[in-house]
């Protein structure tokens, strides 16, 4: 069989090698990984595969099956111009289906001062645009997409892979960050038009160190702006819900969930504009011990 | 880049060998055991080599992954003897579930899917039923499939259960009843074990011939290494404990037809895992054995699947070992004539 590219990336604890039957897709990770350190000696806990849906699909409309060492029946491939978010997304299933050495929380993160902001929610709460401005303005970004649960310390490690932009999140960040730290533009993807922007460059410096958690917000765009507590059980329940790894943890999960809501100040937030949200935000940043 | 799975092999035979691996070396070694199903089980077999803090950490991975299956299959297995505890007969667990319940060597770290029981075919009626009751469900509500395997197979259609969303297969017996060789269910049945929690597991040989003629009298041959694996530890491990093992295996391999394989499988766990056999148990080398490893070998260092054509036929031979001529063509035609979608 023909030989792959390939190429390792280190992300936070993480290092993966991503092969591909074509060039294009690591050519644009290289491009975009650049500041990032390699894994050391070669080494990598995951392995993601870029191959042809069919063996026809690698010139002919060419289609990319996102495989590796461990995969999802029936992920539907995409088109070559997408390889990019491919390679991505076999990176996310990596560490969602393979990684037991935190609990995983699909949550966006940021830091200052040593102590860790944690924003979750389903897709289009916006947590991924907040963490990404809030990078712009003091803050350390940690990660848009997994926050990782140290089992034993309870401290939140950083996870700064590229952040994903959609829709109009990508606009809104064009206005504050830097052009060269945008990847190509995708259009019609399964989540609408996507682009990567590349963290800012102490994000990826710091990526090796840890926060203690220090505030959780569950915020959900399009309401009035407001603050609302909320209960232990429906936090519990909800985080349970956003870890992919939370029931193939077994018990040092639950201890490590456990532990992170009796300790970790939570609230709900409405938010209508980033701008409200960057003042509900350091209301409760200032308060919070 | 590597074009085969030896590396596996070697690293599961000889731990030692791991150590002048280098970096790249072991993400494609990884990458392998996990395509094989077997990185729990390299990850056992390497706990006191050294070995990279990023392997380590990899192999720890999985370990932890293991030991919450290990936990899940049992527990499953005692959802199905409460479910069952209405039924007097012996159930019997098999694979997987089997061996880490009789604390084999064969159950360290190895990956266990879905629950596989035996009983007798007479029970099947009242045990499907309480199965049922108890919360398990039909997968493939297609009639011509439910008919198949009720008719042909050796096990019921799977059932899952609602809530746990686990699966079961409950078998009758260890081959389906359209292969060539007629194992005597009856016999396995008999002399089965029982584990003192109101389950069983096979006799060592039953065992053994079991996991044999699932590899070399059934499927194509996927997941062989796995499947080799497990045989190569049987074999040691019964061995040992009893001297006149040998010969029960040879009596017992004639009992359900299955001498041919047996043979087979000695050899080539012999050759491939280094496992001592009585050398009269093993039969001749054959041409064919170099197709079977060139067929279990066939992984890269990527972890793809390799050698499409020896693949292939291995699959056409699993069919053909299921089904007479007759019969393979009138099930590809109805196969085919629904394309995939249930009929009736």
């Amino acid at each position: 069989m023909a030989e792959m590219h390939q190429i390792r990336l280190q992300i936070g604890p993480a290092a993966f090698r991503i092969a591909s039957v074509w060039r294009q897709p690591l050519d644009q990770l290289a491009a975009l990984y650049r500041d990032y350190p390699g894994p050391s000696d070669h080494m990598v806990d995951f392995t993601v595969r870029l191959e042809p849906d069919k063996p026809w699909r690698r010139y002919i409309r060419p289609s990319v099956h996102i495989g590796g060492d461990f995969w999802l029946p029936d992920v539907a491939p995409l088109p070559l111009g997408q390889g990019l978010l491919a390679a991505e997304m076999g990176m996310n299933l990596q560490m969602a289906l393979g990684w037991r050495r935190h609990l995983l929380l699909h949550a966006s993160s940021v830091e200052k001062d040593g102590r860790a902001l944690i924003m979750t929610g389903l897709s289009g709460s916006g947590k991924s645009t907040l963490s990404a401005m809030l990078a712009q303005k003091g803050w350390r970004f940690m990660g848009d997409e997994f926050a990782l649960l140290n089992l034993d310390t309870g401290d939140i490690a950083p996870f700064p892979r590229l952040i994903s932009l959609k829709n109009q999140a990508i606009r809104a960040m064009q206005t504050v960050a830097p052009a060269d730290r945008f990847g190509p533009e995708m259009t019609d993807t399964p989540k609408g038009d996507i682009r990567h922007l590349v963290p800012p460059k102490a994000a990826i410096y710091r990526m090796g160190e840890p926060a203690r958690p220090a505030l959780l917000l569950f915020p959900r765009f399009g309401h009035d702006p407001e603050l609302r507590d909320m209960g232990q059980a429906e936090i519990f329940v909800r985080l349970t819900q956003a870890s992919t790894n939370y029931v193939a943890l077994g018990e040092a999960g639950f201890r490590a969930l456990t532990r992170f809501v009796d300790q970790v100040p939570t609230r709900a937030m409405d938010y209508q504009s980033i701008e409200q949200a960057e003042e509900l935000i350091e209301s409760l940043w200032s308060r919070s011990p | 880049m590597i074009r085969d799975a030896h590396i596996l092999v070697r690293a599961l035979r000889e731990p030692a060998s791991v150590e002048r691996l280098d970096g790249g070396q072991w993400s494609e070694l990884i990458s392998i055991a996990r395509a094989e199903s077997l990185i729990g089980s390299l990850a056992h077999r390497l706990a006191d080599v050294p070995v990279p803090d990023r392997v380590r950490a990899v192999l720890q991975d999985a370990i932890g992954a293991h030991d919450l299956a290990r936990q899940q299959a049992l527990w499953e297995a005692d959802c199905a003897r409460r479910a069952l505890a209405g039924y007097p007969g012996k159930i019997v667990l098999m694979k997987g579930t089997a061996y880490v319940a009789a604390n084999l060597a064969a159950g360290v770290g190895r990956s266990i899917g879905d629950l596989d029981i035996m009983v007798a075919r007479d029970a099947l009626p009242i045990v499907e039923s309480a199965l049922l009751d108890a919360g398990w469900e039909w997968v493939k509500p297609d009639p011509y499939d439910d008919r198949y395997y009720r008719d042909h197979m050796h096990e019921l259609p799977p059932l899952i259960h609602r809530e746990r969303d686990r699966m079961i297969d409950v078998h009758h017996t260890i081959l389906p009843l359209t292969a060539g060789p007629r194992p005597d269910a009856q016999a396995i049945l008999d002399n089965a074990i029982a584990l003192g929690n109101g389950l069983y597991v096979m006799a060592p040989a039953d065992m053994l011939l079991h996991s044999i003629a699932h590899l070399f009298a059934d499927g194509d041959l996927a997941g062989g290494l796995r499947n080799l694996w497990d045989i190569n530890l049987l074999l040691r491990h019964f061995s040992e404990a009893d001297e006149e093992f040998w010969t029960e295996l040879d009596i017992r391999a004639k009992t359900h037809g299955l001498g041919r394989e047996k043979e087979r499988a000695l050899r080539l766990a012999a050759r491939l895992y280094d496992t001592p056999v009585y050398r009269f148990s093993a039969g001749q080398t054959e041409f064919a054995d170099y197709l079977y490893i060139r067929r279990l070998l066939a992984r890269d260092g990527y972890g793809r699947e390799t050698r499409k054509l020896i693949r292939f036929a291995f699959y056409v031979r699993s069919h053909w070992l299921r089904m007479p001529p007759l019969m393979l063509a009138g099930h590809l035609w109805t196969k085919w004539r629904k394309g995939g979608k249930p009929v009736g």
